[in-house]
């Protein structure tokens, strides 16, 4: 009687391994794959020559294979929509937890969930179409297809998801420190800044980094509206072109095994591990200001 | 016993072997411009014959040509005509490449309907490529930076700009790129100082495409060879066709079947 039902505490246990295990299995063969595809281009340029060259004609013969305008494009998209994404998503989240009544709570969350689940391509279209000739006509600027577009469509994609983890976060805060500090005679608002915020901060830099991480991969709506001009911007209305549009717009036809091809794979590469850099700095700041209860505050 | 079993499972194999024998199969590759054009043809004719298979590829021309050379490929799909060397070594392997010309590629330049220019030459063209016209000043037009729009240097429509209007010199990085011949319309009717260039089949009603050293780009001034901006699209085969290879090349070339894929593609028919 015990021996079987050892076994079958065996055998539960290897499906959930087995079952954990294709996961990690599937994502170290694409992260293998990535690498074997990209790693000849570096056969032809050297890597400084690769990160930090300003030129990227992949097809002109000679070919030029420098990705530093892709490289800051691609920064220079992801931190100005974290600047406009960030405020809105945590302060809505704020308001959201601690001062809408339960009734605006429940209607305005679920909306601002299902922002969430807009296509990318509606978003880019809207981009195009709307915002675009909107920031031309307003600014008087040469093209709305710019780094300022593609910033504020990525916001707003990022917008919901910070919105809802730090909704989340915040709520999940421990009644007792609440209480306390408006026993101590603190008013709402101090409450809110001094001990709710600092507490649910773990939570919200998750929302952050997963909102981030959405935007920095993010393709279609980059390769719609943001322009696409291989250049440094030197102004936030410049067009620019960042990495995954940079793919996205020419591995279809990059003839199959070319040096065009490896170069690709390669832009694959460095947006690979500026996600990874960018997911443990924000691992590291979670862990950080992890809250153990309620005494670590 | 078994050898009572032996007898009709060779046969029943010998039978298998000699249907697939007989359902003809075709080899296509070559250029990604060409592509869509024998993609669709490819359908098509094999609707209408289905005992025939037809794989289809695009690893470019030089690519598709080689792989003819080789005897790899039935037919190459080439956006240029063979070279003097590839003619040599076909010759030396034994093979003679047909050329048959399928279509023609037009490559029209298109501005905003508010813009007040109709022509164009074609420096000027290559110099707003290049970044050195950056006004529309200079081309005596109200004053406005030039948005200049390109594609992605991997498709065909950029192929063309680059050999016909660029000559050798590479588009300047400022210009903007878009994937597709349907996004550079979308994005010239949204901005009037901007300038594209896009297939023929591309043209419509919201961008206003520009005549090129006073020659309007149409059917006709690309099949005379008067629009400076077109270039004939190619198969080759190997030797003269026979079989399934011909009739898919009469497939292609007939007027109300291939020739019709080819105008619904975006290119020029031929007749």
């Amino acid at each position: 009687m015990i021996a079987k039902r050892q076994t079958r505490e065996r055998l539960i246990r290897l499906i959930f391994l087995l079952t954990a295990s294709i996961s990690i299995l599937v994502l170290s063969t694409i992260v293998l794959f990535l690498f074997v595809e990209g790693a000849p281009i570096l056969g032809k340029v050297s890597l400084t020559g690769f990160l930090f060259g300003r030129e990227w004609y992949p097809t002109s013969s000679p070919p030029d294979f420098g990705i530093l305008p892709l490289l800051v494009a691609s920064l220079a998209v992801t931190s100005l929509s974290a600047l406009i994404a960030i405020p809105l998503g945590v302060m809505t989240a704020v308001y959201l937890a601690e001062i809408a009544s339960a009734r605006v709570r429940e209607i305005a969350k679920p909306v601002f969930e299902l922002l969430a689940a807009l296509p990318s391509v509606v978003i880019g279209f809207f981009g195009m179409v709307v915002v675009a000739p909107f920031l031309q006509d307003t600014f008087d600027i040469a093209t709305g297809l710019n780094l300022f577009n593609a910033s504020l469509m990525l916001a707003f994609m990022s917008v919901p998801t910070i919105c809802s983890i730090s909704e989340d976060a915040v709520h999940s805060v421990p009644k007792d420190l609440k209480e306390a500090s408006l026993a101590l005679g603190a008013t709402h608002m101090e409450t809110i800044l001094r001990v709710i915020v600092p507490a649910s901060l773990s939570g919200i830099s998750t929302a952050v980094i997963l909102g981030m991480s959405r935007a920095i991969g993010e393709t279609m709506v980059v390769l719609m509206v943001a322009g696409g001009a291989a250049m440094i911007p030197g102004s936030i209305f410049n067009p620019v072109r960042p990495m995954p549009a940079s793919i996205a717009a020419e591995m279809a036809e990059a003839p199959f095994g070319s040096d065009h091809y490896h170069a690709l794979f390669a832009i694959g590469i460095a947006l690979f591990i500026f996600t990874m850099l960018f997911n443990l700095v924000a691992d590291a700041i979670a862990q950080k200001h992890k809250q153990v209860g309620a005494a670590t505050l | 016993m078994k050898s009572k079993w032996l007898i009709p499972a060779v046969l029943l194999l010998v039978c298998l072997i000699a249907t697939g024998a007989r359902a003809g199969s075709l080899k296509v590759d070559g250029s990604t411009t060409v592509l869509p054009i024998a993609q669709k043809v490819a359908e098509a004719f094999m609707k209408e014959f289905p005992d025939v298979t037809i794989s289809v590829s695009g690893g470019g021309s030089g690519n598709g040509i080689k792989a003819l050379i080789d005897g790899l490929a039935d037919i190459a799909d080439s956006s240029r005509f063979i070279k003097d060397e590839e003619v040599k070594l076909a010759v030396q392997k034994g093979a003679y490449p047909v050329p048959f010309a399928v279509a023609h590629d037009c490559i029209v330049p298109v501005v905003n309907p508010a813009n007040s220019l109709t022509d164009i030459k074609m420096d000027q063209l290559k110099d707003i490529y290049m970044g050195k016209i950056r006004n529309w000043k200079e081309l005596g037009g109200p004053a406005g930076e030039i948005v200049v729009i390109s594609r992605d240097t991997s498709s065909g429509t950029y192929e063309v700009w680059e050999e016909k209007v660029m000559k050798k010199e590479r588009v300047f990085p400022g210009a903007l790129l878009q994937a597709s011949n349907g996004a550079i319309v979308q994005a010239v009717s949204k901005n009037k100082n901007a300038i594209g260039y896009v297939g023929i089949g591309y043209l419509d009603k919201s961008v206003k495409g520009l005549t090129v050293n006073g020659v309007p780009g149409n059917e006709e001034t690309t099949l005379n060879g008067r629009f400076p901006i077109s270039r004939a699209l190619y198969m080759f085969t190997r030797g003269w066709p026979t079989g399934d290879a011909l009739k898919l090349i009469n497939y292609v070339l007939h007027p109300l079947k291939g020739q019709k894929i080819v105008k619904e593609a975006g290119f020029v028919p031929l007749y």
